[in-house]
């Protein structure tokens, strides 16, 4: 009797507290691939517990939320396909084709196809998504990695790794209308939120190219150096860009760093240490927080974009690679 | 039938006018490639047979990876092969592709025919690319400038794995050598890396024993019985074997006196390239590389990949497809080169060697890759592994 009034007690409290500590802003949910282990792992992001794992295709990697936010795209590079993902059950419930080792990809703005990069074929897939098939494919450099999507649509950024250049593809004509060279093994290409300029991370080369979107030109390269690291280690992969444009953050790889950079100056504010070879960045819908997968930690390290500073990391599976916040 | 044919026909002509006029107007660049066909000796395992095509195979892919980037540059890259037969004139062949105006020449050659070619007088404004040599004196007192190396060096090999020994705390060693001259300079090299590293040779012996009938029913008996006498009464942490050839090494492993693990040219590998290696997107390389060669990439098929990715990588960054500019900005600081092993490659000034990190594996797993984690240099941690700018002995003039 008197157990069950102070489990009852214990409940209430826990209630409590949990209501104070809930922030104003809606919590999100998470979605991690991990790429070892052939699953997507589900966050919370109110109590920045893992609370699912799903089972997916082959080699997960890029994922990406379709424009009605119901479903998650899953780039399953070794079964080559894509996968959707029902996320009002979390069950795989439909497989696109993709071409050959799908390893990322982006959505059009109007949520109807998917452009999809071929690693082993140097092609750049169009996908219809709702008749689940291939439009066409566009040839591109070798490797080719990294896409970004302008805000209205009308083109498309791809990057590839040993022809080191980032593409222009435009989106009406299907075809390539610009190319720019960029540092060794570019990896990501990423917009800003008004289209003016696209970023692109150079692995090896260890930059980042801030790209002048109408010129086509290389506004602005911006190197990193952190005290103590070799600067072998210094890997930018993942980026990301405050919607007003006032910070950028990369993903430094082995160096096991996040850069924050002014998004205006250009200039590195300062380095944020998280765990093991950080690989993809994504913001929560507010943009409060920033997530970065960490490939070698197995973990993903949670950001408070105000503070910047690091307040949790949170265990998920295998050589966890790319990651989404569902609001 | 007919029809098909005819249609193939058109088809044929179309894509050959299509591919002509792609590169009417695109400069290229002739790349040499020049080796000679060697009889090499049967490994022991009979698992793997030495490829007949190894290097050149290589250099076809990185002219196939050069030309896609081409496309966007009005680039193209060709591949002029010369093999020559085993007793045949590496002088002519060289000379020849000197005549077709070819300066930038990749070669599979053994160090004497090498040099042979490198001293020759259509030689003095070639750059010369070899991924067929670890010999260190080529890199040391034999050095030429017109060389740029590919390959690591034996130092290199021995420094890498002597510093994985030394991290895993394992410093003792028993070496054992054969009787091949590449054998001896290999053991020269643990030695110096033993020295240089803070490890210790226990004892080194020649390895003479001649098994004789390995096939014969019950052949494992004696083997067994002489690697188990031979490194009786030696206390050791690791059994250092040095055996180019591939005579004997692989017999060594689980036949020990004491349980201890086998490297150096077998068992534990350290190398350019490895069968196992998939990390920092190497599974892309090998993926185009067994497509295109049905068999899997050698480090020397790598290091031939990476001379024609080098020149390529040289010939988008200076736009420029002189040969002469090429092989200038090769040896500027502002070259680099991504490889598959998550640095940054270049050309050490002083000797002409690629700065690369080495790849630790046995037949079936990555172990490691060196240079070591607090293997410290005031310039590049990769300038750890082979012999450093104060105490090379190679004078270029």
């Amino acid at each position: 009797m008197s157990n069950g009034v102070t489990a009852a007690w214990r409940g209430v409290a826990a209630l409590a507290c949990l209501y104070f500590a809930t922030p104003i802003a809606a919590a999100d949910t998470i979605y991690v691939s991990n790429e070892k282990d052939n699953t997507i792992t589900v966050v919370d992001g109110a109590s920045l517990m893992p609370v699912k794992t799903i089972p997916v295709g082959q080699r997960p990697r890029g994922i990406l939320l379709s424009k009605d936010e119901k479903s998650l795209y899953i780039c399953a590079s070794d079964s080559d396909h894509i996968e959707v993902l029902d996320l009002a059950d979390d069950k795989v419930v439909r497989t696109l084709p993709s071409g050959a080792d799908p390893e990322y990809f982006a959505l059009d703005p109007t949520g109807k196809l998917l452009y999809v990069a071929n690693e082993d074929d140097n092609l750049v897939t169009i996908v219809d998504i709702d008749r689940g098939a291939v439009v066409t494919e566009i040839p591109v450099g070798v490797e080719p990695e990294g896409m970004g999507i302008s805000p209205d649509g009308k083109y498309l950024v791809n990057t590839s790794e040993t022809t080191n250049m980032a593409h222009v593809i435009d989106t009406a004509k299907r075809e390539v209308v610009a190319n720019i060279l960029v540092d060794s093994r570019p990896r990501r290409a990423v917009w800003t939120a008004d289209g003016a300029q696209f970023w692109v991370s150079a692995e090896i080369g260890g930059t980042v190219s801030v790209v002048d979107a109408d010129k086509r030109e290389i506004v602005k390269r911006i190197a990193f150096a952190v005290p103590g690291v070799p600067t072998e280690a210094i890997q930018p992969v993942g980026i990301a860009i405050t919607r007003d444009r006032k910070l950028a953050f990369v993903a430094l790889g082995p160096a096991n760093r996040v850069a924050v950079v002014d998004a205006q100056s250009y200039e590195v504010l300062r380095y944020l240490l998280v765990g093991q070879r950080v690989w993809s960045l994504a913001f929560n819908p507010d943009q409060s927080r920033l997530y970065t997968t960490n490939g070698v930690s197995n973990d993903i390290s949670v950001i408070d974009v105000g503070s910047l500073k690091v307040i949790k990391s949170v265990p998920v599976g295998q050589s966890p690679w790319g990651v989404v916040s569902h609001p | 039938m007919p029809r098909c044919a005819l249609l193939m026909t058109i088809l044929i002509i179309v894509a050959t006018l299509v591919a002509t006029r792609a590169y009417a107007d695109a400069q290229t660049v002739q790349i040499g490639w020049l080796s000679q066909a060697v009889k090499r000796t049967l490994p022991l395992s009979y698992l793997d047979q030495p490829p007949e095509d190894e290097g050149v195979q290589g250099a076809r892919l990185g002219i196939a990876d050069n030309n896609t980037t081409g496309h966007f540059t009005g680039q193209s890259f060709e591949l002029v092969e010369r093999v020559t037969p085993e007793d045949g004139d590496i002088a002519t062949a060289f000379r020849d592709l000197a005549a077709k105006g070819t300066r930038l020449v990749v070669t599979d050659l053994a160090a004497p025919d090498l040099l042979a070619v490198a001293g020759l007088s259509e030689a003095a404004t070639a750059t010369i690319f070899n991924t067929g040599a670890s010999d260190d004196r080529l890199r040391g007192e034999d050095c030429r400038a017109n060389i740029l190396h590919l390959l690591p060096s034996w130092a290199m090999l021995a420094d890498a794995l002597i510093q994985y020994l030394v991290t895993k705390r394992w410093p003792a060693l028993l070496l054992v050598v054969g009787h091949g001259e590449g054998d001896r300079e290999f053991a020269g090299d643990i030695r110096h890396a033993a020295q240089k590293f803070q490890a210790h040779i226990v004892k080194e012996k020649p390895w003479t024993f001649v098994p004789g009938a390995r096939r014969t029913d019950t052949g494992h008996f004696a083997i067994q019985a002489e690697v188990a006498r031979f490194t009786q009464g030696i206390s050791y942490d690791v059994l250092v074997v040095a055996d180019e050839e591939d005579e004997f090494g692989d017999d060594l492993s689980y036949r020990t006196f004491d349980p201890r693990p086998v490297a150096g040219t077998q068992s534990l590998v350290p190398s350019a390239w490895a069968r196992p290696h998939e990390q920092w997107g190497a599974t892309q390389l090998q993926d185009r590389f067994l497509h295109q060669a049905k068999r899997w990439m050698t480090d020397r098929d790598y290091a031939a990949w990476m001379a024609v990715r080098a020149i390529g990588e040289a010939a988008t960054r200076s736009k420029s497809t002189d040969p002469a500019a090429i092989s200038a900005f090769l040896r500027s600081d502002r070259f680099e080169l991504a490889a598959y092993k998550g640095a940054r490659l270049s050309f050490r000034s002083w000797d002409g060697q690629l700065r690369q990190p080495i790849l630790l594996a046995d037949a079936r797993s990555l172990v490691s890759v060196s240079p070591q984690p607090g293997f410290l240099h005031q310039f590049s941690e990769l300038d750890t592994l082979g012999i450093d700018k104060p105490e090379t002995k190679c004078r270029m003039g």
